[in-house]
């Protein structure tokens, strides 16, 4: 079965155009001013993994709209007990899920639901896979701040193999020209990396990724997945945290960017984290119209 | 059963038999008697017989044995049984299939391997079990190689999981090497592919799935062809070999003249990595989908000699195991019925392969790789098992009249050229289409 219209999988496979009236009718969208797109419906959101951003903006998206959200979390619910991925959707559909969002731990999970439930499922983060919202508040963010993508370009530093953040931004940036350095150990940052979207490319210097940047995002490095790697923790700070000596080699009107949770001392410092150039909460904040957009579009209401 | 029934003499006429170990590529008449042939000759020579089967238009072949099937039982009859395993094995031109041991419980005594045999498993094509090479394949200690391959088993393996330790490994193929017993190798350092699941590449980057690298299978092909190398006698197999790179150490060895024999399975010669889409579990399985490289070096040995057989890795599964998150589902899919077509519409089609070189990697080669005596020839003397097919033939597979019990394939729906006509078992049809 093919995914029911309005589903949102993965960015790789979305149009540019598509991508754009998402993010217009996203400038449109103010939770502060609610508009009953999505009246009496039902908004089942299906997490497997711990959340706090991602489910409270989309909750937040869908009641400003109107919706009922219903939570659904893996721990202390029936998938604990064993259900499977399709029967929980069954189930939820069921009892008359409108929109399926769902967070997964493995990549393609989506997938597998859209292609068997009849309702629209959005992606909020499938393994390493793709973050398609995430993604979307980013342009958006991006947009705000640069007016046109057409010449940008971005460094995104970090842990890209586990990064659906990353993968997602790159697909989106990628569609409109955007020039993207990825940089990292090749531990965190394959090579193969490049080979993601056109345009595409890896350093392994945090001064060639950063020199004349106009937007840097910054990705989280958890410890445990240093662990066994040839890196080690002082390491990887010394050679890439963002400190405001770095952030000179990159424009001087270069924002900064991360998909929180941010840890302060590893991947940035605080005068990074609550300097002029950071635009951390602001994507935060354009979190709900960019996800209210998103669910307008599962419903048709998007015009 | 009945007495007369079992001496009736079965005439094959007007076919054309390929059968590369008595290098026969040749119009030519196969009588078959008491379950063995009893002679081959040119068309019309051989005058009496108590049925006919009319070959025309058809090639005649040994009975293709397949080295490497799960058949699940004992233990995990929901996913197939010997009945219905032999069944598919039937449809598929398979006289013979060598059972692996990865059962409930592992198939790792004399008993189990004697149950295997026994009728009431029903089986309807012949079924040489594979020990397993240590006890419960847990890779610690080697079971009873002496006394299982008296009771027929016809090589061992921990297959479904490597023999990882080198002192096990080493081990295994010393005392393999003095029974001439072939100790068969699932090559994964599995120490590398914790939570991988398909190969490692710019594909598996971009799905967001954690890859098995080729070093993962090369790394331990490399060791045990070494092993090989120096143990005297020792007779190594590679199963489902997927690698360019595990393709040069087996190359080295052969040339070496070590005892090393290798398998190669249709999908890895017909699919890569890419071709998976929409994270459908029926193109996961271990090894997994290799890059296109890899392919093109597994299509060269195919072509040059150096690969022994194509084994089908047969692996079913039931529904609820395959439609899930892609890395949580199981490994593996069925094989049987489209081995034959894909190598015919593959590798002879498309690459030019002679058909006999087709035939005899499912038919002469395994059967050196695992002794099989009597069987991958027709000559005189040889058991019935007689595989007919038609090689021009185009079809589709349907997935839903597989005999299998599983469904679990990625190739339902492929348009197809090559089908099975009949298949004989100790000179009865088991199959006709
Ligand atoms: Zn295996």
């Amino acid at each position: 079965m093919n995914p029911a219209r309005g589903s949102l999988l993965g960015i790789e496979h979305l149009e540019a155009s598509e991508i754009l009236r998402i993010l217009k009718f996203a400038r449109r969208m103010n939770p502060d001013r609610p508009r009953p797109l999505l009246k009496g419906r039902r908004v089942l959101l299906l997490f497997y993994e711990a959340s706090t951003r991602t489910r409270s903006s989309f909750e937040i998206a869908a009641k400003s709209m109107g919706a009922h959200t219903v939570l659904i979390q893996a721990i202390g619910s029936s998938i604990e007990k064993g259900e499977s991925l399709l029967d929980t959707g069954y189930t939820v559909r069921a009892v008359g899920a409108d929109i399926i969002v769902i967070r997964h731990p493995n990549a393609g999970a989506p997938y597998i639901m859209a292609q068997h439930i009849d309702v629209p499922v959005i992606n909020a983060g499938d393994g390493l896979h793709e973050h398609p919202s995430q993604a979307l508040l980013d342009a958006y963010t991006i947009l705000r701040n640069k007016k046109a993508f057409k010449g940008l370009q971005i460094a995104i530093v970090g842990d890209i193999f586990h990064s659906r953040v990353a993968r997602s931004a790159c697909h989106l940036l990628s569609k409109f020209g955007v020039k993207i350095v990825l940089c990292g150990p090749p531990e965190l940052v394959p090579d193969i990396a490049s080979t993601l979207a056109p345009g595409v490319r890896v350093t392994r210097h945090i001064e060639d990724a950063l020199r004349g940047t106009d937007v840097v995002m910054l990705l989280r490095v958890q410890k445990e997945r240093l662990s066994g790697l040839n890196i080690d923790l002082p390491e990887y700070i010394a050679r890439y945290q963002m400190t405001p000596a770095r952030l000179k080699m990159a424009k001087k009107d270069a924002i900064v960017m991360h998909p929180g949770p941010i840890i302060r001392g590893l991947e940035l410092t605080s005068e990074i984290a609550d300097g002029a150039q950071a635009r951390i909460l602001e994507e935060v904040r354009l979190g709900v119209p960019t996800r209210m957009a998103i669910l307008a579009r599962a419903m048709g209401r998007m015009r | 059963m009945n007495n007369r029934k079992e001496n009736t003499s079965l005439l094959i006429k007007g076919g054309h038999l390929i059968d590369p170990a008595a290098r026969i590529d040749a119009p030519m008449d196969v009588l078959l008697k008491d379950g063995r042939v009893a002679e081959v000759a040119p068309p019309n020579k051989i005058k009496s017989a108590d049925e006919k089967f009319d070959a025309r238009g058809l090639i005649v072949a040994p009975g293709f044995i397949d080295l490497h099937v799960h058949l699940r039982e004992p233990g995990q009859t929901y996913k197939e049984t010997i009945a219905t395993g032999t069944a598919a094995a039937a449809a598929g031109g398979f006289t013979s299939v060598c059972t692996m041991p990865n059962t409930v419980p592992v198939v790792d005594s004399v008993e189990w391997i004697e149950w295997l045999r026994q009728p009431e498993r029903g089986a309807v094509v012949n079924v040489f079990g594979i020990a397993a090479a240590t006890r419960a394949s847990k890779g610690a200690a080697l079971t009873d190689f002496r006394a299982l391959h008296t009771a027929g088993a016809v090589a061992v393996t921990d297959d479904g999981k490597p023999i990882l330790d080198d002192r096990i490994m080493r081990e295994a193929l010393i005392l393999g090497g003095e029974l001439n017993f072939p100790v068969v190798q699932h090559a994964e350092d599995t120490r590398m592919t914790e939570n991988c699941s398909m190969h490692a590449g710019a594909r598996s980057f971009r799905l967001g799935l954690r890859g098995m690298t080729a070093a993962a299978e090369a790394s331990i092909v490399e060791r045990d062809v070494q092993l090989a190398m120096q143990i005297p006698n020792a007779r190594l197999h590679v199963a489902h070999l997927s690698t360019a790179d595990a393709l040069k150490s087996v190359r080295r060895g052969k040339r070496a003249k070590a005892r090393v024999t290798f398998e190669v399975t249709p999908h890895h010669f017909t699919l890569t990595d890419e071709d998976m889409r929409d994270y459908d579990s029926n193109y996961k399985m271990n090894p997994p989908l290799r890059s296109a490289s890899d392919l093109e070096a597994i299509l060269a040995a195919l072509a040059d000699g150096t690969v022994d057989a194509i084994a089908t890795d047969h692996a079913p599964h039931a529904a609820h195991e395959k439609e899930m998150e892609f890395e949580r589902a199981a490994f593996g899919i069925t094989g049987l019925e489209t081995a034959l077509a894909l190598a015919i519409t593959r590798l002879h089609r498309e690459k030019r392969i002679p058909l006999a070189r087709i035939v005899e990697l499912f038919t002469a080669g395994p059967a050196r790789c695992f002794d099989l005596r009597g069987r991958g020839s027709l000559v005189r003397g040889s058991v019935a098992d007689v595989t007919i097919f038609d090689p021009k033939k185009k079809w589709t597979f349907d997935v839903a009249k597989s005999r299998s019990k599983s469904k679990n394939t990625p190739f339902d729906g492929w348009q197809l050229t090559g089908k099975v006509v009949a298949t004989m078992v100790g000179g009865k049809i088991v199959y006709s289409a």
